[in-house]
Parts: structure tokens; sequence; C-alpha cells
């Protein structure tokens, strides 16, 4: 059995690794944007995303108490360590494939970050005030793009519609809870994820209905973010973002 | 077919009160896009408190020959010129 200071360290994992992954993706379309001001847009999303990550790895880093500091734990950490969600580490592919993923994460951090304010632990609960205010930014963001792709052209809407059938399924991982969360929910630490899947699905639900598309239904739900199991994807990604902290440890600028 | 977004003009403003300068121009398909690239483009490092966006097809510009007659004849007329007081954006004090 963990106690509460293990399990603490592995809900900060997840917290920092999700945006960790998350902006490593979004970098990839730095000086790639289909338009200047979009290029911006993405790497300034990233940017935000990887200084969240900072932030909960550092912390991640203290609750452990093995003085490993968020580098540490962002590069010399192996796959199966992760604890991103499984969502954060799909393929670009598109604009909209990029934005889709950018819209379902945002709103799931939305509600998440607005309930973590609430946690009886002070870090968590000032990390995520401040988070907050970044991803409600990212939210109206890609929900203004996905009403343009939906409402758009035949093409745009395709686009976005393929999306669809290679995200949805990896939307049921953000809200499984194990027994981390469980525990934690008890010592009110943690946000209650059944109660942010409502609220998720409400916002998702307003902004497709004015994207003018419907709410997937029956799709089989991935999940093993919680264990570390990730899609094939995450390998190649840890792959680029850590092989010059591994080939030169300690390298600085 | 002109598959080009239209073009609009971002005004910042640094501070409530301060008046609206102009920071550059974007590309963006319709309003809301427009303010929100703005925002990226033009306040990421903290230089707006509030943007305006406005489609540059909108804006009543005076032209180059316009020049003699809009702002010469204010240049001989001498009492026009304070003296004792700066007045703001004036070429010369």
């Amino acid at each position: 059995m963990k106690n509460t200071s293990e399990h603490l360290f592995e809900y900060c994992l997840r917290l920092g690794d999700t945006p960790l992954i998350l902006g490593q993706r979004l970098a990839e379309w730095c000086g790639h944007g289909p338009i200047l001001e979009e290029d911006i847009a993405m790497t300034n999303i990233s940017l935000d995303c990887i200084g969240q990550a900072r932030a909960f790895l550092t912390y991640a880093g203290e609750i452990e108490g093995k003085d490993r500091t968020e580098d540490d734990l962002a590069y010399f950490r192996n796959e199966r360590e992760f604890r991103n969600l499984l969502i954060t580490e799909q393929p670009n592919e598109d604009f909209a494939q990029t934005m889709l993923r950018q819209f379902l994460i945002s709103a799931f951090h939305k509600h998440f970050y607005s309930e973590l304010m609430r946690s009886a632990d002070k870090t968590l609960s000032a990390l995520a005030e401040k988070s907050l205010k970044e991803v409600n930014y990212h939210f109206r963001h890609s929900s203004e793009w996905l009403k343009r792709f939906g409402n758009g052209t035949e093409e745009s809407r395709t686009r976005l519609m393929n999306a669809m059938d290679n995200l949805w399924r990896y939307t049921g991982d953000m809200f499984d809870m194990d027994e981390t969360d469980k525990h934690l929910v008890e010592c009110k630490i943690a946000a209650d994820l059944d109660k942010i899947k409502t609220l998720w699905n409400k916002s998702v639900e307003e902004v497709f209905s004015e994207a003018g598309i419907d709410m997937p239904k029956d799709v089989f739900m991935m999940s093993g973010s919680r264990k570390g199991k990730h899609t094939e994807h995450l390998g190649h990604i840890l792959a680029e973002m850590q092989s010059l902290a591994r080939s030169f440890p300690g390298a600085s600028w | 077919m002109n598959n080009e977004w239209p073009l609009w003009e971002v005004f910042t403003q640094k501070k409530s009160g301060l008046p609206f300068e102009h920071a550059g121009s974007l590309h963006a398909p319709d309003k809301e896009m427009a303010l929100q690239n703005a925002r990226d483009v033009y306040s990421r490092r903290n230089e707006a408190t509030c943007i305006w966006v406005v489609e540059t097809k909108n804006i009543v510009s005076s032209t180059p020959e316009d020049v003699g007659s809009f702002f010469e004849p204010s240049n001989d007329k001498i009492y026009r010129h304070p003296n004792f007081y700066k007045t703001p954006g004036a070429a010369f004090e």
C-alpha cells in the first residue's frame, strides 16, 4: 500500500507529464504552422504547457524527496514511467487533428484546474489557479477553430471528422480513476474525475452543437496512462525530446 | 480566386487610460480570429491590457497627394504653435 506522499508524487507526475508531452507535440509545429499567426499561437500554447509541466514536475521532485529536478524527471525517465494522458501523445497529423486534440484536452483542463483550485494541497491549488488562466484561452482558441471546421468547407469538415475517428477513443482515459485518485480525493487533494466528466461532456457538447457535429457514440475507449501503458507514439516523442539531455548529461546553455 | 484572408490592423493599449497605438497588422478570416491572432502576435510579452482590431479596408486614410492641402497650411501660421506647452504628437515642439 502506498502512503499519501507516494500517491501525491504519482499524481504530480500525471499533472506534469500531460502538459509536457502535449507541449512537445505542439512544438513540432514550430516553423510549420499553416499561417504565421497560427504558428505563433501554437508555439505560445506549447510554451504555456511546458511552463505548467515544469511547475508540477518540480513539485513532484520535492514530494519524492530524492533530489530529482524537473529536468531529471522529464529527461531521464523511460516510457513506462510516463503518466501523460494517451490523447496528448497522438500525432499532430493535420491542423484539424491538432486543434481537436487541443480542444478535447483544454476542455478537460478547464474544469480539472477549476476543481483542483479547491485542493487541500496549497501548492497544487496555486498551480491550478495559474494554469487555469492559460487553458481558458487554449479552450477559446481551439473552440473557435472547431466551429469553423464544422461550418466551413466540405474539406474542413471531413478533416475534423477524420480527426474525431482518430482521437475520440482516447478521451475515456482522461477520466479513469485508480487507487491514487481515489485516495487523494478522500484526502481532498485531488479532483474527482467523475464530476469533471459531467462538466467536460457538457462543454464539449455545447461547442460540437455550434460546430454542427454530433457527439460520437459507442466508441471503445482506450486506457492505460495511469499505469504507464502508452500507444506506440510516446517512445518516438521521448527519443526526440530526451536525446540531447541523455547524450550530454548536465549540459547547459 | 483569392484565398488570402483579409488584412486587419491591430491597436494595443499598454495601460488603462493610455492611448491605443498601432502595433502592426495580420491576416485573419473574421473578427474573433483577428482578435485572437492579435493577442498571440502582438501581446505575448505583456504589451497590452486591451486590443482593438479593425479590418484594414475600413480605415480611411489621407493620401500622399493630400500632404500639401492638408498639412502645410499650418506650417506658416506661427500663432497656432504653442510656445509654452507641448502638443502631444507634434512634429516639432
